[in-house]
């Protein structure tokens, strides 16, 4: 019976977790590797927060036990052990994890262009065809988005693919995607940028190689209305 | 001279102090310099600001319950979340945490008020005037509206013209400037008034917070007050620091503003730490366990604060080395938060925890705010910050850390110490259930919101389309706020009853430790009769005990005598008595220094800049007319303080307060103009553009003018110091000072004038610009002071022993000689230098 409950509970949160721009319904290998991160870490920080709230009511109500060890013991394994041994793994984890993500072989580039308050994407390996508010991806290859802005700081974000990465007028950031499977699914910017940020938002279409060649094909697309 | 006798009559020793220190009735209230009321006054008027903040919030949770709903547009949105953190961090949490230590600190230190009274009370207007600004400019729709942190370009005039962003950067800058003042106050009044026998190691643990959270803030406002007035000079006057297009860089500002925001979170931490350090040995009924470990963990939690702003900006695109490190910082910062923690913890464990509403909030503070920095130290973990960076999952941990470590301490120190104030006990019909309905709201609003943010909602947006999967978990945030808010309306009604209905109560009704509870409640003008030795650490005494005898005067100072309001300073390590400080009675002049200064500001606002210069003028000779007559103006030697001792009244004392005052400020000062070469060393370093065409063109002489009188002010000044001693003739040297100021100062407006290229072309020239204003600024006020310096003379306030006037001169001309120089030989020797 609980297992059943157990199992519904598991399936809702995780139904709930799916949405067009959900970091927590990776579509690509970056991604994925992203919510593994944060999935660890949030299971981490359940169990690291159930043990202080269990302190804490083990020394409200059963104060003779917690007294046991000596206020020395207690400051010493939780205010220095207990971080020294959390602490450098995480750390060292996730900066593997953030090395791994941002590799610097070449790759094919595309250029993501912000402007208040919409995105312009060119394709220099595609005859230099550019598009509006629609970034259109390879599926399984690996890309760089070069991300410049040409008025305020914006931020290209893709939740499915990859984190984010600020578009800073006078500089090139780049991003790594790896567009996975073809599919849709929606980017935005997110960094506040003036009185439209909230519609500052794109398409993402994930293509085969045809696909690819037949979305870009047309020269240039007319702005989404 | 033979010490007035004690007066062992505790109510006519009442009536005489009172006579003295009592705030007059009616419209002398405004002249109300004593701590107590000023304390009160502060945390009255954050809290009213965290209504209005708490009403933003309940329009902004009104907005997002529905997708697509047309209750308000983006111009409005814009303004009211903006407004709202702006409110919550600057009008709130800062000013409540300056009103409770205001309040509480001479009260615990064993003091009768804090060292510069009429600096409190200046601060608080500027506080009142900047808040009014901002609330002013939200009523008349203009209010700044490119979120809490301004970032440029978006702030700068191009993007954000109108006065939106003026009201934010002069507003909040005035509000800055009474942060300033409270931060030297309070360290210096930690510093120096103390109790007898009051060694720093027996300080109760609050006065460890404070005076750490007080050097935090003397460091960390600067570089936002410096970023403040780039900002506004560039929107002004075109000076190109942040735009890219002309050698400046918008991430300047955002190293600036993080350089202070970050620290501001442990500003705001620290102190609801040091409540909660207060009251956790209170209610376990046993000292805190491990007080030298939490100082030593503060101490490690400031230094760190300082060195972790990149976390807020790991998405810039700023090398991975720079990440690594700032990532590693962020997380150590867990280990001294675990350290008081487990303190807490250990101390519940070793007493015999009674339980009360405050034991409630506490409660809530533990579960809130671990979550919340768990959540802090993976938002330190670079990947997983790309992904919840700017999105619903940071509002959700800051809230949980601001108000899981902010709001719940300042709750349960309300329900501490509000019978302190009012002298009356809290009937707990209402505080439970409140408690518990803040607690359920709090979660229901923002658990929810760590997922909606990892569904991807960006923060900031003031709607959404409905099909993102947010809609149920906004609608549940939405719900929860209200929840929240009821929670917070009954506590105001419950506050109100107390004040109203409570019971009286005699003295000490928690059984503490600690000496706030050993004065009259509500408290008495003077508060304390006369003040006690202490010989142990400070939060293990019987308040109710020591209240009775030092009410009956047998303490030090249990007398009236000149009329003075006499308070004793302390040698800062070993805590003995070093000197009498007489503090000045009720005054107008700080309201109206405060209104004159707030005329500055308006006027800036609305671009008058003749007014502007004709106010700040006024605003100096007031500064120089308010202390023509402080101090002595004769030597009386040592005076009787009771059991047997004698000290000197604070002119005549080897380090008075304001000296030591002058010190903090120096250093304020310092952080101030190492932000700048920061700035310029970074623009240099990194910005887009660089190097200029055209660099600055001097020669040889103006430089080298500047440099002699430069170093001519300091020596003058100290040769003032010898003639006073000896006696001999001092004008001349004051003499000799104005001249070597006033013609370097020339020297460097010819520099300015005739060398710089024009500020208007480039970063670099804007930012010579600013080096070079800078001088002329501190060789304008070092004028000031040897102005009051010749004022004072005359009439008789600087004597052979009471010279610290001339040192306090000293002491600012030495800072602007080595400022000076530093900065003259930046903007000639670098762009040589760099350009090679
Ligand atoms: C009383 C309950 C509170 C509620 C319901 C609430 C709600 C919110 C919400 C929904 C936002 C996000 C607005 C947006 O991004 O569009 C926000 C932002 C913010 N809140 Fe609160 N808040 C509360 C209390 C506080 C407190 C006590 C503080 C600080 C001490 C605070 C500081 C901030 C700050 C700094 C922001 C960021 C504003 C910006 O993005 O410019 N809030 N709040
Ligand atoms: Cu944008």
């Amino acid at each position: 019976m609980w297992r059943y409950a157990g199992l519904a509970a598991v399936a809702l949160t995780l139904g709930a977790c799916d949405g067009p721009l959900s970091t927590l319904q990776p579509a690509g290998p970056v991604a994925r590797s992203l919510a593994q991160l944060g999935w660890t870490m949030i299971v981490g920080s359940g169990v690291l927060l159930a043990l202080i709230t269990g302190l804490f009511a083990l020394v409200i109500l059963r104060p003779d036990r917690a007294a046991r060890m000596s206020g020395r013991t207690w400051i010493i394994w939780g205010g220095l052990v207990l971080p020294a041994l959390v602490l450098p793994p995480l750390v060292l984890v996730s900066l593997i994890a953030g090395e791994r993500l941002s590799p610097s072989d070449p790759v094919p580039r595309i250029e993501a262009e912000a402007r208040q308050w919409s995105w312009t994407f060119h394709y220099p390996d595609h005859g230099g065809a550019q598009t509006e508010d629609i970034l259109h991806l390879p599926s399984g290859q690996a890309v760089d988005i070069v991300i410049t802005s040409r008025d305020v700081i914006h931020s290209f974000w893709v939740p499915r693919l990859a984190g984010k990465m600020d578009a800073v007028p006078g500089r090139e950031n780049v991003l790594r995607l790896i567009g996975g499977a073809p599919g849709v699914m929606e980017g935005l910017c997110a960094e506040f940028c003036g009185l439209d940020h909230t519609h500052m938002r794109f398409d993402v279409q994930v293509h085969d190689p045809e696909g690819l060649a037949a979305a870009l094909s047309t020269p240039v697309f007319a702005p989404e209305p | 001279m033979t010490a007035p006798r004690p007066d062992i009559d505790p109510i006519r020793l009442h009536k005489a102090l009172t006579r003295i220190w009592a705030t007059g009735p009616g419209w002398q209230r405004l002249a109300a310099v004593n701590h107590s009321v000023v304390g009160v006054r502060f945390m009255v008027t954050a809290a009213v600001f965290f209504g209005i903040g708490g009403m933003l919030a309940m329009l902004i949770r009104a907005q997002l319950a529905t997708p697509e709903s047309a209750f308000l547009g983006p111009e409005i949105y814009n303004q009211i979340f903006t407004m709202h953190g702006t409110i919550m961090m600057f009008l709130f949490a800062i000013p409540m945490l300056e009103g409770l230590a205001l309040y509480m600190l001479p009260k615990m230190l064993g003091a009768r008020d804090l060292a510069f009274p009429r600096l409190s009370a200046y601060g608080y207007w500027c506080f009142l005037f900047g808040g009014m600004i901002l609330i002013g400019a939200l009523f008349a729709g203009v209010a700044p509206q490119s979120g809490w942190f301004m970032y440029t370009p978006l702030s700068s005039d191009v993007y954000s013209p109108g006065i939106n962003a003026d009201v934010w950067l002069l507003g909040v800058t005035f509000v800055e400037i009474s942060a300033l003042t409270m931060a030297v106050e309070l360290t210096v009044s930690i510093l120096k008034l103390r109790a007898p026998g009051m060694t720093l190691a027996r300080m109760p643990i609050f006065a460890w917070y404070i005076l750490v959270t007080a050097l935090m803030m003397v460091l960390g406002f600067p570089p936002l007050i410096l970023g403040s007035v780039l900002l506004e000079m560039e929107r002004a006057f075109g000076l190109p620091f942040f735009d890219p297009e002309r050698g400046g860089d918008p991430l300047l500002w955002q190293h600036l503003f993080w350089l202070f925001g970050h620290p501001e979170v442990y500003i705001i931490f620290l102190p609801a730490a040091g409540a909660l350090s207060t009251m956790i040995p209170t209610f376990a009924q046993r000292p805190l366990i491990g007080y030298r470990a939490v100082v030593a963990s503060i101490i490690v939690m400031a230094f760190v604060s300082f060195g972790i702003w990149v976390h807020h900006m790991f998405t810039t695109g700023i090398p991975h080395m720079a990440l690594a490190f700032f990532s590693l910082g962020s997380a150590i910062v867990a280990v001294p938060t675990a350290v008081q923690m487990f303190a807490w913890l250990a101390t519940l464990a070793h007493g015999r925890p009674r339980w009360d509403v405050p034991m409630l909030y506490i409660f809530g503070f533990i579960v809130i705010f671990v979550c919340g920095g768990l959540t802090g130290v993976m938002l330190a973990m670079v990947p997983f910050n790309w992904q919840a960076h700017d999105s619903y999952f940071v509002i959700a941990h800051f809230h949980y850390v601001l108000v899981g470590g902010f709001v719940f301490p300042i709750l349960a120190a309300l329900y501490y110490w509000m019978p302190h104030v009012t002298g009356r006990l809290s009937v707990h019909r209402l505080s439970v259930p409140a408690f518990w309905l803040i607690f359920a709201g709090f979660n229901l609003t923002f658990l929810t919101m760590h997922l909606t943010g990892l569904l991807g909602m960006p923060r900031r947006v003031y709607t959404y389309l409905g099909h993102e999967g947010w809609t149920a978990l906004n609608l549940l945030s939405s719900v929860g706020s209200f929840v929240l808010a009821m929670g917070f309306a009954l506590i105001a009604i419950d506050v109100l009853l107390q004040a109203r209905f409570g019971p009286r109560f005699r003295r000490d009704p928690w059984r503490a430790g600690t000496l706030e509870w050993a004065t009259p409640t509500p408290p008495a003008a003077y508060g304390f009769a006369s003040l006690p030795r202490i010989s142990e650490r400070a939060d293990r005494l019987s308040p109710g005990e020591i209240g009775r005898t030092l009410a009956a005067g047998e303490g030090y100072l249990g007398f009236a005598r000149n009329g003075w309001q006499e308070t004793l300073g302390v040698n800062i390590t070993t805590g003995e008595p070093d000197q009498i400080v007489i503090l000045p009675r009720p005054t107008y002049l700080p309201l109206v220094l405060a209104l004159t200064t707030g005329l500055v500001v308006l006027s800036m606002l609305f671009k008058n800049y003749a007014l502007a210069v004709f106010a700040s003028i006024v605003v100096a000779c007031l500064f120089v007319w308010g202390a023509r007559s402080a101090g002595q103006p004769r030597d009386h030697g040592p005076l009787p303080i009771g059991l047997g001792l004698s000290v000197p009244p604070h002119p005549e004392a080897a380090t008075s307060p304001a000296v030591l005052a002058m010190g903090v400020t120096l250093i304020a000062d310092g952080a101030f103009f190492i932000s700048l070469i920061f700035g310029v060393v970074y623009l240099w370093l990194v910005a887009p553009n660089w190097p200029p065409v055209e660099v600055i063109e001097a020669g040889l002489t103006l430089p080298l003018v500047v440099v002699t009188c430069l170093f001519a002010g300091p020596i003058a000044a100290r040769a003032a110091t010898v003639a006073l001693r000896r006696q001999g003739a001092v004008m001349p040297w004051l003499g000799v000072q104005a001249v070597a100021l006033l013609t370097a100062l020339a020297a460097v407006v010819a520099l300015i004038s005739g060398a710089l290229p024009d500020p208007q072309s480039h970063g670099y020239a804007a930012a010579s610009f600013a080096l070079l204003a800078y001088v002329c600024l501190h060789l304008g006020v070092a004028a000031l002071f040897v102005l009051s310096n010749a004022t004072r003379l005359r009439a008789g306030f600087i004597g052979p022993r009471r010279n610290h006037d001339l040192r306090l001169t000293t002491a600012w001309q030495d800072f602007t000689a080595i400022s000076g120089v530093v900065a003259v030989g930046v903007v000639l020797i670098l762009p040589r230098m760099m350009t090679g």
